[in-house]
């Protein structure tokens, strides 16, 4: 019989122990995620209270406007997503180390998932407020073919299994879709002012009253605190996968 | 070592480079020109999709005009995207890539050669589709600005094209990875240059089409420089 491995000893197995709970688990985070966790609760629940009560409401667009909070936060930090991904995938191909990518990869699903947000939000902002629930201006544009990209790049890793080859092609895809996105935009703006859409659109009013700016830098923080947790928790679970694919590979070359 | 290495010939590094990128073009026009199924393939395909077009838009001589670059351009591209499927594929089904990777070359010098093939290739497609375009659509389209245009917007897509058909064709689903990577980024190209060849069309001077060739040149400038770069990280096993 083959000698059992040497992963548990006399002692009594950790698997026998009581699942932790909630707040044990909380508790076992570590201190820059509970403090991230922390600063977001109280900026989000201030932030979401500005938004639907404190600030004021818009004279012409009434209560939709509010939406408006969210969509511009949601906005600057696809951008900043995306950047991450760009800093990760360089990162990946300057050092081969595994962790850059990781963070590449979460960063890349999230800013996915905010993108769409942002859209969404811009659609049914753009509804009642305009008639449409998309236009072909720059803006709009541009996010929906950046949205193509990093939806492309989640594919990529989808379609290529095997981790190293799949952290080459996206950091290869990352840098290169990053580099395009100015031009895209710049093209997109040209498009669209030499050739004038339907209708010209403006997002902010003549002057935002002073609560509204408030308003949207809390937002804004509050998202973006939302957008470094969810970083620090994927990254560590790109991580923990990497993790066991490496230990997997060990036990398998030991000889099963 | 122990043998000694042959002597080096006196030209200097951009001599010895040009002549890899020589060799490694006329490898893959050799092999193109023995059988030439992707050649014709690419030029009926364009051809067949002129025609679906016509079709699908039930396009009037006059209303056509105006859609006239677009269409050109949307043919180029997804003819393109065909050309590029076959770029590698000698190299993946022989397995020939491997020997190329073994051979004392320019990794860079392999990436620059099927660039210029792909460029050549599209050219070739591009004289037949571009007049057949013109008198289909009676539209002066061999005028020297368009004729440019299509030179520069071919530089572009064969550059990313070439970058990205390299690593498509290394995975499981090719044939729709390779549009999905593509496409988003040559949005400002498609952009561009179907403008810029309307404004030909409309009769603009210079100064109007000048920003989208500066943008095009800008665009292929960048995904050379990149792929150049990046290429390495690629084929590496």
């Amino acid at each position: 019989m083959k000698e059992p491995l040497a992963l548990a000893d006399s002692r009594p197995s950790p698997v026998a122990a009581p699942t932790p709970s909630r707040w044990e688990a909380l508790r076992a985070l570590d201190p820059p995620l509970r403090l991230v966790l922390g600063a977001l609760l109280v900026t989000m629940v201030a932030a979401l209270y500005a938004i639907f009560v404190w600030a004021p409401t818009e004279r012409t667009m009434g209560h939709v406007q509010r939406i408006f909070y969210v969509h511009v936060s949601l906005a600057w930090l696809s951008y900043l997503a995306f950047f991450v991904v760009f800093v990760g995938s360089l990162g990946y191909l300057w050092r081969r180390d595994e962790r850059w990518d990781a963070l590449a990869r979460a960063s890349a699903e999230i800013g996915v998932v905010f993108t769409s947000l942002f859209i969404l939000s811009g659609a049914l902002w753009g509804r009642p407020v305009w008639g449409t629930w998309w236009t072909w201006d720059a803006r709009l544009t541009t996010t929906a073919i950046l949205w193509f990209i990093y939806v492309a790049y989640l594919m990529l890793r989808a379609y290529v299994p095997e981790v190293p080859r799949a952290a080459r092609y996206a950091a290869v895809l990352g840098i290169v879709g990053f580099l395009d996105v100015p031009i895209i935009h710049l093209s997109v703006q040209w498009w669209r002012t030499l050739h004038p859409g339907p209708t010209v659109i403006r997002t902010d009013g003549p002057q935002a009253p002073p609560e509204m700016v408030v308003t949207l830098v809390l937002a804004s923080l509050a998202f973006g605190l939302l957008y470094l947790a969810l970083l620090l928790v994927r990254t560590r679970l790109e991580r923990l996968k990497d993790e066991v694919r490496h230990l997997q590979q060990a036990l398998s070359l030991r000889g099963e | 070592m122990d043998r000694p290495m042959p002597p080096e010939p006196p030209a200097g590094t951009l001599g010895r480079y040009a002549r890899q990128l020589a060799a490694l073009v006329l490898k893959d026009l050799r092999l193109e020109s023995r059988r030439r199924e992707t050649l014709i393939g690419v030029l009926v395909f364009v051809l067949l999709v002129l025609a679906l077009f016509q079709f699908a838009l039930d396009l009037e001589r006059d209303a056509a005009r105006r859609l006239v670059p677009g269409l050109l351009w949307l043919t180029l591209l997804f003819a393109g995207l065909l050309a590029l499927g076959r770029t590698f594929a000698a190299e993946r089904d022989q397995g020939t890539l491997d020997g190329l990777l073994v051979a004392p070359l320019d990794r860079s010098a392999l990436y620059l050669a099927k660039v210029i093939t792909t460029v050549l290739f599209m050219g070739a497609v591009e004289l037949v589709a571009l007049p057949v375009f013109a008198a289909v659509f009676d539209v002066p389209l061999l005028s020297p600005g368009v004729v440019c245009t299509v030179l520069l917007g071919t530089v572009g897509f064969a550059a990313a094209g070439t970058l990205f058909a390299a690593l498509a064709t290394q995975t499981r689903a090719r044939d729709v990875l390779l549009p999905l990577l593509l496409l988003p980024l040559l949005v400002p190209l498609l952009i561009a240059a179907a403008r810029a060849t309307d404004d030909l069309l409309a009769g603009a001077a210079t100064p109007v089409t000048a920003p989208w060739w500066e943008l095009l040149a800008g665009l292929s400038a960048l995904f050379l420089g990149a792929a150049v770069l990046l290429f390495e990280a690629l084929l590496e096993e």
